[in-house]
């Protein structure tokens, strides 16, 4: 029972990085109808952006402490940031202790810019080329995201901690009444998957509840009717595309403390979500989401001890092997709608 | 001739000419000048020209002629790169053994993933082809380690059975060849300051992709070929006049699994030694990269586009920053490093941002590759245009 409920835990937070990504992808190909391969790279953008701010923060300069002396008896020299002379070491502290979690209000406008510039300076092209065009040309811009970013971050992974409050785990057992210490958590993950429900439900939210959502809505249902009712329906599309590229970022800025960024790691997710939307339905919101979740629980129970044993390997092709059934006998994929990608 | 048309025939004999005397044309550059670095007329790289070139042909047959843009190739070339191997270890050090059956066991694993992969089309077939790589380089790299020696990869061995050859009698373990002649075993010849080195190695791939290119043409120009192309017009015509395409759409990814295969069987006969990264996703991307950039469904193109882009990888990736000081040293100096700070990205470790940019610019200004470059560069110069060789127009749609 506890390994049960540790398996469900473990597969939320990867699969609730699946269900964001995926959800992206889902949101630009209902609207634009692109096949953005791209997507793995802006979460990877949304990672890094993290790891900038929080560099940022703690950016510091040398001064000479008086009240401590090196082994010559001279003041010793201590790197303070710039943010401990600003706000005082305290607040200072703080500030660069939780600068991943303030890196969401730098990254949300950041990708919001990158989703835009994108749009309307290469993809717009492309809507009336085939799809296999905009696969290849999305491919050959998430080279060119990679490989900037390898330029001026390096190949390797970089560290980039949670805030101290958050390290640490959480007894998940005791609170629903199993002996404790039997299913403990890692704090972070938890905040992970919260954070990661409450933007998919902000997402639906702004598609449900407000005009502009409904607007964009009836966009993706017919796009030359709302067109023709002299709605400029061109923009709200771009902008949903930034919205996309920021739910992909987020995801991306919020995992860094699970998994160092490096320049690679959108790629890997991408194939993943990739196959997360297929087997959600293309086209369907909640469909992406409900895959992303199942695949990342499928995929962690696939990775327990005693299944591997029975079958070796499992734990690489699960995904895989999941995606290849789903397609052959539901075509449309869990929650696909009839009529779309129907080729 | 080789019931070829005229045209036909005379691409073949002038792709024939390039491949035997790329080792003396690619070496444009004496032995020593400043320049050097820029020969492709080495052995290790000409064969690699030639081998991705199989490659690409090969995917060219799939995603040229019926549109269906596989992910998943790679998986097909790392198949045959293992057969090939076990071939070297198991029956003799001569490769044909090994190309042949690593052709044949790269055509039985595309006829099972084709089989199934094959009932969607579009993006669907994409990802499934993907999804089969994947699983493929996932297993290839973990489980089934006593097959494919994982991580480390698969390489012949000193005392490995080799039940057809002569017992070996040398310390040494023996280099692949074919009938005594070693693989890599090269003649020299200078000229002049000069140096061009003609690879036994070389030759063999070389050989073997003429007659590649040979059996892409014969495809192409068949009524087999014919019907693929009807698929990518138009499938659910065909359809609805009662036909089964499944059977051609089947036959074709074998066809084109089977070149991947034999572009695996002789790279592990160059060089007997498989590993799992050729069937990761980036090898796949790989091909579809060098297939766009030289021309989708041209003959020629993706041979031209496998060169570039391995061209690149070895040349363009070694260029340094000294040495483009060097190259602007006639600029005054703070020109210079402004100039060379601009290229920096670009060049060494940074190649894959030019291939990236590259590849981009093609799919945006040039759908056709490289190809069509010439189509539209020879239109320039001549008036009137004559049909361009190797171009083969796309079928109206």
């Amino acid at each position: 029972m506890d390994q049960i409920i540790l398996q469900i835990l473990n597969g939320l937070d990867k699969g609730s990085a699946y269900a964001l990504i995926a959800l992206g992808l889902t949101l630009i190909f209902g609207t634009l109808g692109v096949v953005n391969f791209a997507h793995g790279a802006l979460f990877m953008i949304g990672a890094f952006c993290a790891v900038t701010l929080s560099r940022i923060l703690s950016l510091s300069h040398v001064v000479l402490d008086e009240t401590k002396k090196d082994f010559l008896g001279k003041p010793l020299k201590v790197e303070v940031p710039y943010a401990n002379d600003w706000f005082g070491p305290e607040l200072g502290g703080a500030i660069i202790d939780w600068a991943v979690p303030l890196s969401i209000l730098f990254a949300i406008p950041v990708m919001i810019l990158i989703g835009v510039i994108m749009e309307r300076g290469l993809i717009k092209h492309f809507y009336k080329r085939p799809h296999a065009d905009q696969i290849l040309v999305t491919f050959g811009l998430a080279i060119v995201l990679q490989e900037i970013i390898k330029y001026y971050f390096g190949a390797n992974q970089i560290p980039t901690p949670a805030p101290e409050a958050f390290v640490g785990s959480f007894d998940f057992g005791a609170l629903i009444g199993l002996d404790s210490g039997k299913v403990i958590y890692p704090y972070w993950r938890i905040l992970y998957f919260c954070f990661a429900m409450l933007l998919i439900g902000l997402v639906f939210a702004f598609l449900q509840f407000t005009t502009f959502g409904m607007v964009v809505r009836a966009g993706m249902a017919d796009r030359e009717t709302v067109g023709m009712l002299g709605i400029n329906i061109d923009r709200r599309f771009t902008i949903m595309f930034g919205i996309a590229a920021a739910v992909a970022g987020l995801a991306g800025v919020m995992y860094t403390p699970i998994n160092p960024p490096n320049y690679h790691m959108g790629m890997d997710f991408l194939v993943i979500s990739f196959v997360v939307v297929v087997v959600g339905g293309m086209g369907s919101l909640p469909g992406a989401v409900l895959a992303g979740l199942l695949l990342g629980i499928l995929e962690s129970f696939a990775s327990v001890r005693e299944v591997i044993e029975f079958l070796p390997g499992i734990n690489q092709v699960v995904i895989y092997l999941a995606a290849i059934v789903i397609l052959l006998t539901r075509p449309r994929g869990l929650m696909g709608r009839k009529g779309v990608m129907e080729d | 001739m080789f019931g070829l048309e005229k045209r036909d025939a005379n691409l073949l004999i002038a792709v024939g000419a390039l491949v035997l005397l790329a080792p003396i044309f690619l070496n444009p550059f004496p032995e020593g000048s400043a320049l050097a670095q820029f020969n492709a007329g080495y052995p290790d790289l000409m064969q690699r020209f030639v081998i991705f070139g199989i490659f690409a042909i090969g995917f060219n047959i799939l995603f040229g002629l019926t549109g269906y843009l596989s992910f998943g190739h790679a998986a097909f070339l790392g198949a045959g790169s293992y057969a090939g191997v076990w071939m070297l270890k198991l029956l003799t050090i001569n490769v044909i053994p090994a190309i042949v059956i690593s052709t044949l066991v790269a055509g039985v694993f595309a006829l099972i993933i084709g089989f199934i992969s094959l009932r969607r089309s579009g993006i669907y077939f994409s990802i499934l082809t993907l999804a089969f790589a994947q699983m493929s380089f996932a297993l290839a790299a973990s489980v089934l380690t006593p097959i494919t020696g994982g991580e480390t990869g698969l390489q012949t061995a000193l005392d490995d059975p080799r039940i057809l050859d002569a017992a070996n009698e040398s310390r040494n373990i023996p280099a692949p060849s074919l009938f005594g002649l070693h693989m890599n075993d090269s003649a020299q010849l200078a000229v002049g300051d000069w140096l061009w080195t003609f690879n036994v190695g070389y030759y063999v791939a070389g050989i073997v992709m003429l007659a590649a290119f040979y059996v892409a043409i014969r495809i192409f120009r068949s009524p087999f070929g014919m019907m693929l192309r009807a698929i990518k017009s138009n499938q659910q015509r065909l359809n609805y006049t009662g036909l089964n395409t499944r059977p051609y759409m089947l036959a074709c990814f074998v066809i084109s699994g089977m070149y991947a295969g034999l572009a695996g069987g002789l790279m592990v006969s160059m060089d007997p030694l498989a590993g799992a990264e050729r069937m990761q996703w980036t090898a796949s991307g790989e091909v579809v990269l060098m297939t766009i950039l030289g021309g989708v469904g041209t003959l020629i193109g993706p041979v031209l586009g496998a060169g570039l882009i391995k061209y690149f990888e070895n040349i363009f990736s070694k260029i340094n920053d000294n040495l483009l000081h060097q190259w602007f040293s006639f600029l005054p100096q703070g020109l210079e490093d402004f100039v060379v700070t601009i290229i920096h990205p670009f060049i060494g470790k940074g190649w894959h941002l030019t291939l990236g940019l590259m590849f981009m610019a093609v799919i945006i200004f040039l759908p056709g590759g490289l190809v069509e470059l010439g189509q539209r560069a020879s239109k320039l110069f001549k008036k009137r245009n004559p049909p361009q060789t190797g171009g083969q127009k796309e079928p109206a749609e």
